[in-house]
């Protein structure tokens, strides 16, 4: 039994490459902590002795500017530097959230599709691989902003969709539901949903009638939509409507989506999707064939093999590169500058930072906001990969 | 690994390089042999480069004055172009050596860290629309979508007026003045504000100018002018001042033609001025002849304004509140003495 600080061997801690490999991260931290805090102490000294003001104190300050949407209540008059940020930051939220998961949706059809024997399936979808994958994305957003976007029609020639709808180069405008009390309202949903979700678990293991997937799938629906839909009819349907209506400069009323948040989220998603698809073709081609031979011989058809079997084992090569694609699709969010959408960059570290010239501590705030952002995203993803990855025993 | 170890090193010398040279502006300046001026890029008769890469600008040739008055050759400035955005930041990091980019005194602005110099352009800001719309006022614009600049103080005016009308505002805001007057030109919004200077450049820039026009309404102070940083007072002494002898020569019409000649003019004023007489350029830490070649090389300030935004210009703006004290304007300058 050898002494703690001796090897097996009996050479001396310090030869021990174990040891040695220790003491070499210590001094490395050492070295990166004092590096950072000497950074930082420089900085901050040269900001003092340039007379540049430091610290937070401007959070609780008034803005002063206007933000073209936001998702919170905002006005110039009464808002601060902090809720702009918060405004900013769900707007850089809602644009990731949707982006993720419409180019998962894209990727993974235009991805199966590049392995589809379908000659024209086949071409197309490689085809859109290859050329929305080359074109930088700052140039497709400003086609999509100023190419696809600005050919729509004036305001005063609104494109009238059915159900009030207004479709102009300024946004598109929906009539807005007024509720008679909206947290109530949106309370029934809510809880039907978790009741759902609920009702699935508990009979999830159950072996009798609640077995069958199908029995299951249409309870669970019912539960999720049916239900509320039932409380919103009986309770007198209390729902009116704000009509978007073209006044003499713009268009009144209404719930309006920006054309510039349609051109980024456009943007992002075509761009990701294309990346998302090469990493799907990757992963149904990891699953050897006998895999696909073997279900096609036990009698499963095409849609089930692939459902089945090939794509749960395909998932597991699947996730590591698909985290990075979220990743990136967050951070290209803030290409949104180039194309006036107020998301965080252009918000707070555009105009925050200037009105308030503290561009260290916002720009600091704002690589902050970016990295949990980026590591939220991956602990998640790593979660759902160790749910999937091959479990050795 | 050794990359990191130099990604590191090389961040460490940034944060370390980035300490700027607050004192000594002016010896920095000289042995370097240039200065460098952060100028706009993309405003017509303030900065902006032409298709072989030559400045014009009223705020370019104010850089070119100072090279002037510093190295007795106006072509020694290298033209940083700078943004909204990192205009600042370049000044107080040493990037460059005075900020020339139109841009506004205020009390935030010169409290942080930041000098202007003086107002070498009294502005305001005001809106352009389209003549189809037929708005003859700012005030008739209520619901109007508004394209502007971000991280202006024209963003906070539009704000403040808007607000102070009772009037609803939709604004569009864009990083750069260019995609900010694309997005007007494409109908994205019903008006385009900035100051009125840059009214009238923003229109020439348009397909048809003539479908457009300026609204009378000037919603706000713009006080434009040179900035430095702060902590070296000479280096601000020799920029505010380069400005006031061009404004001392033009009322005492010493002029880019004739300066050669009132080298022998007997009046006072302007033997102290061209420095024929006592030694003031060196009070300041130049040569006594510093404003016989900023006038040389670059003109007084009426030639300057007018060369560039005036009369002899395509945006023929009128002297206005930018005229002398002594005809209706307000531009004044302390006397050299």
């Amino acid at each position: 039994m050898a002494r703690p600080w001796e090897s097996a061997l009996g050479v001396p801690f310090y030869r021990d490459p174990k040891y040695r490999g220790i003491a070499l991260q210590i001094a490395l931290c050492a070295a990166l902590g004092y590096l950072a805090y000497a950074a930082i102490e420089t900085a901050a000294e040269n900001l003092a002795r340039s007379h540049v003001a430091s610290g937070f104190g401007f959070w609780n300050v008034i803005a002063g500017f206007d933000i073209s949407q936001t998702l919170i209540a905002y006005s110039p008059q009464s808002s601060t530097y902090g809720r702009a940020f918060w405004v900013g930051l769900l707007n850089t939220l809602v644009v990731a959230a949707l982006g993720i998961v419409l180019a998962t949706i894209l990727g993974f059809v235009i991805g199966v599709a590049r392995l589809s024997k379908n000659f024209l399936v086949g071409r197309l979808a490689t085809g859109y691989v290859e050329l929305i994958r080359n074109v930088p994305l700052l140039l497709q957003l400003l086609f999509w902003y100023n190419a696809v976007l600005r050919a729509l029609p004036e305001f005063a020639a609104s494109l009238v969709l059915p159900g009030g709808v207004l479709l102009n180069n300024r946004g598109l405008f929906l009539p807005r539901p007024l509720f008679a009390d909206g947290a109530q309202i949106l309370a029934v949903p809510a809880a039907a949903l978790l009741l759902a979700v609920l009702f699935n678990q508990i009979t999830k293991r159950s072996t009798g009638f609640w077995g069958v997937a199908r029995v299951r799938a249409a309870f669970t629906l019912l539960i999720a939509v049916a239900l509320p839909v039932a409380i919103f009819v009986v309770s007198g349907a209390p729902l009116a409507f704000d009509y978007p209506q073209v006044g003499r400069f713009n268009v009144r009323g209404g719930l309006e989506v920006l054309p510039e948040f349609v051109a980024l989220l456009l943007g992002l998603v075509i761009y990701t999707a294309a990346f998302i698809a090469e990493v799907v073709r990757a992963g149904l081609m990891s699953v050897s064939r006998g895999q696909t031979e073997a279900a096609q011989a036990l009698g499963l058809t095409r849609l089930q093999t692939l459902r089945l079997i090939v794509i749960p084992q395909a998932m597991r090569v699947i996730i590591p590169p698909l985290t990075s694609q979220y990743l990136n699709l967050t951070k290209n969010s803030s290409l949104a500058v180039a194309i006036g959408y107020p998301d965080l960059v252009q918000v707070f570290a555009g105009t925050v930072a200037n009105q308030t010239n503290q561009p260290v501590e916002v720009i600091a705030v704002t690589m902050l906001v970016y990295l949990s952002f980026s590591l939220v995203t991956s602990l998640v993803m790593n979660l759902y990969n160790a749910r999937y990855a091959l479990v050795e025993r | 690994m050794k990359q990191i170890a130099q990604a590191l090193f090389a961040a460490a010398v940034a944060f370390v390089a980035a300490d700027p040279a607050v004192a000594g502006t002016l010896d920095t300046v000289k042995q370097r042999g240039i200065l460098n001026c952060g100028a706009n890029g993309q405003l017509p008769g303030f900065g902006l480069p032409d298709s072989q890469g030559n400045w014009t600008g009223i705020d370019v040739d104010f850089c070119r004055a100072v090279a002037a008055a510093i190295f007795n050759d106006a072509t020694k400035v290298k033209f940083v172009p700078t943004t909204v955005a990192n205009r600042f930041a370049a000044l107080q990091t040493g990037d460059i050596d005075v900020l020339a980019r139109n841009t506004t005194w205020t009390l935030s602005r010169d409290a942080q860290g930041l000098n202007p110099t003086s107002v070498n352009y009294y502005d305001g800001q005001g809106f352009i629309v389209r003549k189809a719309l037929k708005v003859n006022s700012a005030l008739e614009l209520n619901d109007a979508a508004i394209c502007v600049q971000t991280g202006t103080t024209t963003e906070l005016n539009l704000a403040d007026y808007f607000r102070a009308n009772r009037m609803r505002l939709k604004t569009v805001t864009f990083a750069s003045l260019d995609e900010a007057l694309k997005a007007y030109e494409t109908n994205r919004c019903d008006a385009f504000t900035t100051d009125a200077s840059g009214l009238y450049g923003s229109r020439l820039k348009l397909a048809k100018p003539d479908d457009h026009v300026v609204l009378p309404e000037i919603i706000s102070k713009e006080p434009l002018g040179p900035f430095v940083r702060q902590g070296d007072d000479q280096w601000f002494d020799i920029v505010k001042w380069v400005h006031f002898a061009m404004l001392d020569a033009e009322e005492l019409n010493v002029t880019k033609a004739n300066v050669d000649e009132q080298l022998k003019s007997e009046n006072p004023e302007i033997r102290r001025l061209l420095g024929t007489e006592n030694n003031f350029g060196e009070q300041l830490g130049l040569t006594k002849d510093w404003v016989y070649r900023v006038v040389k090389l670059v003109g007084n300030y009426g030639e300057v304004f007018e060369r560039n935004v005036g009369q002899g210009s395509p945006l023929k703006i009128v002297r206005g509140l930018n005229a002398l004290w002594t005809k209706g304007g307000i531009q004044y300058a302390p006397p050299i003495r």
